[in-house]
């Protein structure tokens, strides 16, 4: 069972993953409330990241409206909240039935589009749904909505804690990866892989390539529900702007920083996107200047993104030793 | 008759590609279609395959009409072909690509959490499959790492693994080396008269050597049919097509 | 009906459209034949309404700073294909979308660090600022001078496209992108002037619209995206297309901010209509683009053959 555990891209996501579970620790002990802050709102958009992946690197389709589904996440806390409801059982299914039923209804259309089309009809869907909640008036328009009080889970779970709501987070955010992981794996996952690398070969071999694409945008949507229904409690605000298209482009930006390959790898692109954020904008106002100059070295010169680059020091490991 | 193609009418932008195609194919035969370059080869597999559906026209196959069943359907129904430029699953090993075709048939893939590697069942039988074709010893090669003809020849065990009834292949010999495309058609030789194969050619050896029967493809329609051995021989077909290649 | 009203809309629909158009123009041209998706589009819109309010400041002149910024985008436009799109032809959308969002951060930044934070204002002489009476109408002279000059560049670049030996080579391109490298042509000099000449486009609407808006730091970025929709609306690599979809969408955009809220307040509060509205017509966009795509995927003017 621990024998992967032999390669360094194994043994570096562990241990990332062990640190991951330090971080409450360490800043209880140093009073930086503020790291544990950013480090949550890491953990928050890894989800987003992670369930982003599925379609782009596992499934090879381009989404840019995935912040949508974030949006719907936080405004299934938000709304009800403004109705005085904060029961988070109720938050939280809503959060994945809305963002499921999005997804089914919105992949259904931009999945009959390849290529560029696909890219721009997800965005269309994404701006749609932006539009529609800055037309609403009752629930702030483009101002969004204060949510005074976070979910509540029965007295079960208490996220007003910062360090009980970091615990859930990254705990759901490892069962989505475990999920994930298997999933590829699986008999499903062979197919989307498959669809991803040739879908007419698959279609030859009787797969309903369009039927199993349809499921990966929905499992993938939902994900990402749960993320905003996070970031939403995170916040304890919300407005359209969380949907708005740049967020879309981040998100496309963190898988890519840890590589499109692995499952895990775009927890650590969150990470690195946003320490590397709050990094630079430390040190000048223009940090997007180098941010930016950043952001497009990494996609021409860093072929595979974090996951990559471990692979390819596993392989020259493996090849060393085999010599 | 397994196959029989009536009237098939398919045009891009006013060019012609299928224009009242006949023909029909007997099983258990090797059937061959030759033409030259741009006759319309292509345009008539996508058809038959459904990754293209006709303006006018019925294919109809085993008594049932298929013209306007979906490609993926096509599949379960018995219907498996190869493709003429290598389509295979480049990052995925040699067996976990007939692993895929074997997964096809054995129910839905809607399956999320048990590995499909640990599938033994699956795994014999596709196994088995590569064997067959001689590639029982690439197994877990990388299919974007073995050779050109290896490329073909997993296409096949794929194509195979469907356990068709009708098999089409789109140029199987096509950018081959002589041992290479020699391997194949042995091959394709021992499958003669368990399944019955419709043979998309442009290189006439191959043909000789494989067909039962030939028909002649020329701007979009047959126009000739008969046993290979009649079809070599007549004066029509040769100023049409193969002109002065064979003397 | 309030005729003065909607004449009026319908002039500031055109106008919109046609401000569309230059920004569509290049982006379409780039999609069609290169293939390229370039999000940073927009950048070239800000960038040349500052270049056109700094050369303002010196020389006073407004036809001056607009000849002078259109060099000077079509310059960057140039570099920026010389030594970042170009990597990138081969690559997959992801990368082109990723890498120009990188190059919107830069240029966004860059601008604040050359202009400042607040943006940057082109003043107009009083002729300009000034209104014109047309039989009974009256119309702001700058808007009018808007309309002309985008129906003039339209004018130039459909002679273009159509009677020049580029504009051969333009629509050779888009309808069959192998056949223009089998013609002999120097491709890489082909795509660089052909994304030199968007950006100057797209440079030219920003220019045309600062002294309404002003110049600003971001000004693209909102626009670009209904640049796209033109785009895919019109069909890929269609100048044709994006002309007249840009006209349909500057006037969904327009009439449908200002005569949505008359029919939403006769269900709604005042108050949310006039939020709704300029939303709804906003989405109303979208909502086109989606039902195109949904049903002509090629868009409503695809690119035709050679002879078209």
């Amino acid at each position: 069972m621990f024998s992967r555990f032999k390669f360094i891209t194994a043994r570096v996501y562990l241990g990332f993953t062990l640190l991951l579970f330090m971080v409450p620790i360490v800043t209880s002990v140093t009073g930086q409330d503020f790291y544990l802050d950013l480090l949550t709102r890491v953990l928050i958009l890894a989800i987003a990241a992670l369930s982003l992946n599925l379609m782009v690197g596992f499934s090879g389709m381009i989404s840019l409206g995935h912040a949508a589904f974030i949006g719907i996440g936080a405004y299934c806390v938000g709304i009800p909240a403004y109705y005085d409801i904060h029961n988070g059982f109720v938050h939280l299914g809503l959060a994945m039935v809305c963002s499921a039923v999005f997804a089914l209804i919105t992949g259904a259309i931009c999945l009959r589009t390849r290529g560029l089309y696909f890219i721009m009809i997800t965005l269309a869907f994404a701006q749609m749904l932006y539009f529609t909640f800055v037309s609403l008036d009752e629930y702030g328009a483009d101002d969004g909505l204060v949510i005074y009080k976070r979910s509540e889970f029965a007295g079960l779970l208490n996220i007003e804690n910062a360090t009980t709501l970091y615990y859930t987070v990254l705990a759901v955010l490892l069962i989505f990866f475990v999920l994930l992981h298997r999933l590829v794996q699986a008999r499903y996952g062979r197919v989307i892989i498959g669809s991803k690398h040739n879908e007419q070969r698959m279609q030859a071999l009787g797969y309903n390539t369009y039927k199993y694409k349809l499921v990966c945008y929905v499992i993938s949507g939902t994900m990402a529900g749960v993320a905003g229904f996070f970031l939403g409690n995170f916040t304890n605000y919300i407005s359209p702007e969380m949907m708005d298209w740049t967020h879309s482009s981040e998100l496309l930006f963190m898988i890519v920083i840890g590589g499109t390959g692995g499952v895990f790898s775009p927890i650590i692109g969150a990470a690195v996107f946003l320490l590397l954020e709050e990094f630079l904008s430390g040190i000048t106002i223009f940090w997007h200047l180098i941010f930016g100059l950043i952001l497009i070295a990494m996609v021409l010169f860093g072929k595979g993104g974090v996951h990559g680059l471990l692979l390819r020091w596993d392989e020259k490991v493996t090849n060393g030793a085999g010599q | 008759m397994i196959l029989q193609v009536q009237n098939l009418n398919k045009s891009f932008g006013g060019i012609s590609a299928s224009s009242d195609l006949n023909f029909e194919v007997a099983k258990g035969q090797v059937h061959a279609i030759v033409g030259p370059n741009g006759a319309g080869k292509t345009t008539l597999i996508a058809q038959i395959s459904g990754v293209l559906k006709p303006d006018s026209g019925n294919i109809i196959f085993n008594g049932k009409n298929i013209t306007k069943t979906s490609a993926y359907r096509r599949a379960h129904i018995g219907l498996a072909r190869s493709f003429q430029i290598t389509s295979v699953i480049l990052p995925m090993t040699v067996l976990e690509n007939v692993m895929l075709a074997v997964q096809s048939l054995s129910g839905h893939s809607f399956r999320f959490w048990s590995p499909a590697s640990r599938e033994n069942h699956n795994r014999e039988q596709a196994q088995q499959y590569l064997i067959d074709v001689g590639l029982g010893q690439r197994a877990g090669a990388l299919a974007g790492e073995i050779a050109h003809g290896e490329q073909r020849q997993l296409e096949i065990a794929m194509a195979l693994a469907l356990t068709p009834q009708l098999l089409l292949l789109d140029e199987p010999t096509a950018g081959m080396s002589k041992d290479e495309s020699g391997n194949i058609i042995k091959l394709l030789n021992k499958l003669k008269g368990q399944i019955t194969i419709l043979l998309i050619e442009h290189d006439m050896d191959t043909v000789f050597a494989l067909a039962d029967t030939t028909s002649v493809l020329v701007d979009g329609h047959i126009i000739a049919t008969g046993s290979t051995a009649q079809i070599r021989q007549n004066p029509e077909v040769q100023r049409a097509y193969l002109g002065d290649s064979l003397a | 009906m309030d005729w003065h009203l909607l004449i009026s809309q319908m002039l500031n629909g055109l106008q919109l459209g046609l401000l569309l158009f230059l920004l569509a123009a290049g982006l379409t041209l780039i999609l069609g034949i290169m293939d390229f998706i370039n999000l940073s589009h927009g950048s070239f819109y800000m960038i040349g309404a500052f270049f056109c309010a700094s050369l303002m400041a010196i020389t006073e002149s407004l036809i001056f700073s607009i000849v002078f910024a259109v060099i000077g985008v079509f310059a960057v436009g140039a570099l920026v294909e010389r030594f970042i799109v170009r990597r990138l032809y081969k690559n997959d959308h992801l990368d082109h979308v990723l890498v120009t969002f990188g190059l919107i951060l830069v240029f966004d930044t860059l601008a604040h660090m050359i202009w400042g934070s607040a943006g940057r204002v082109i003043p107009l002489s009083d002729a300009l600022n000034g209104q014109i009476e047309f039989g009974g109408f009256v119309i702001p002279a700058y808007r009018l001078l808007i309309i002309v000059a985008g129906l003039t560049v339209a004018v130039g670049l459909y002679f273009l496209v159509t009677r020049s030996r580029l504009g051969m080579l333009i629509r050779a391109g888009a309808s069959n992108r192998s056949m223009v490298s089998a013609l002999g042509v120097n491709i890489d000099r082909l795509y660089l002037v052909i994304f030199a000449i968007g950006a100057a486009l797209a440079g030219f609407a920003g220019m045309l619209i600062a002294p309404i808006t002003e110049a600003s730091i971001g000004m693209g970025n909102e626009i670009i995206i209904v640049a796209f929709v033109v785009v895919i609306v019109g069909g890929l690599g269609s100048i044709k297309g994006a002309f007249y979809s840009a006209i349909l969408i500057g006037f969904i955009d327009t009439l449908g901010r200002s005569y949505l809220d008359d029919l939403l307040k006769l269900f709604i509060s005042n108050q949310s209509a006039e939020t709704a509205a300029p939303a709804l017509s906003a989405m109303m966009i979208y909502l086109l683009m989606a039902v195109v795509l949904a049903f002509k995927p090629q868009g409503l003017f695809p690119p035709g053959g050679l002879n078209k």
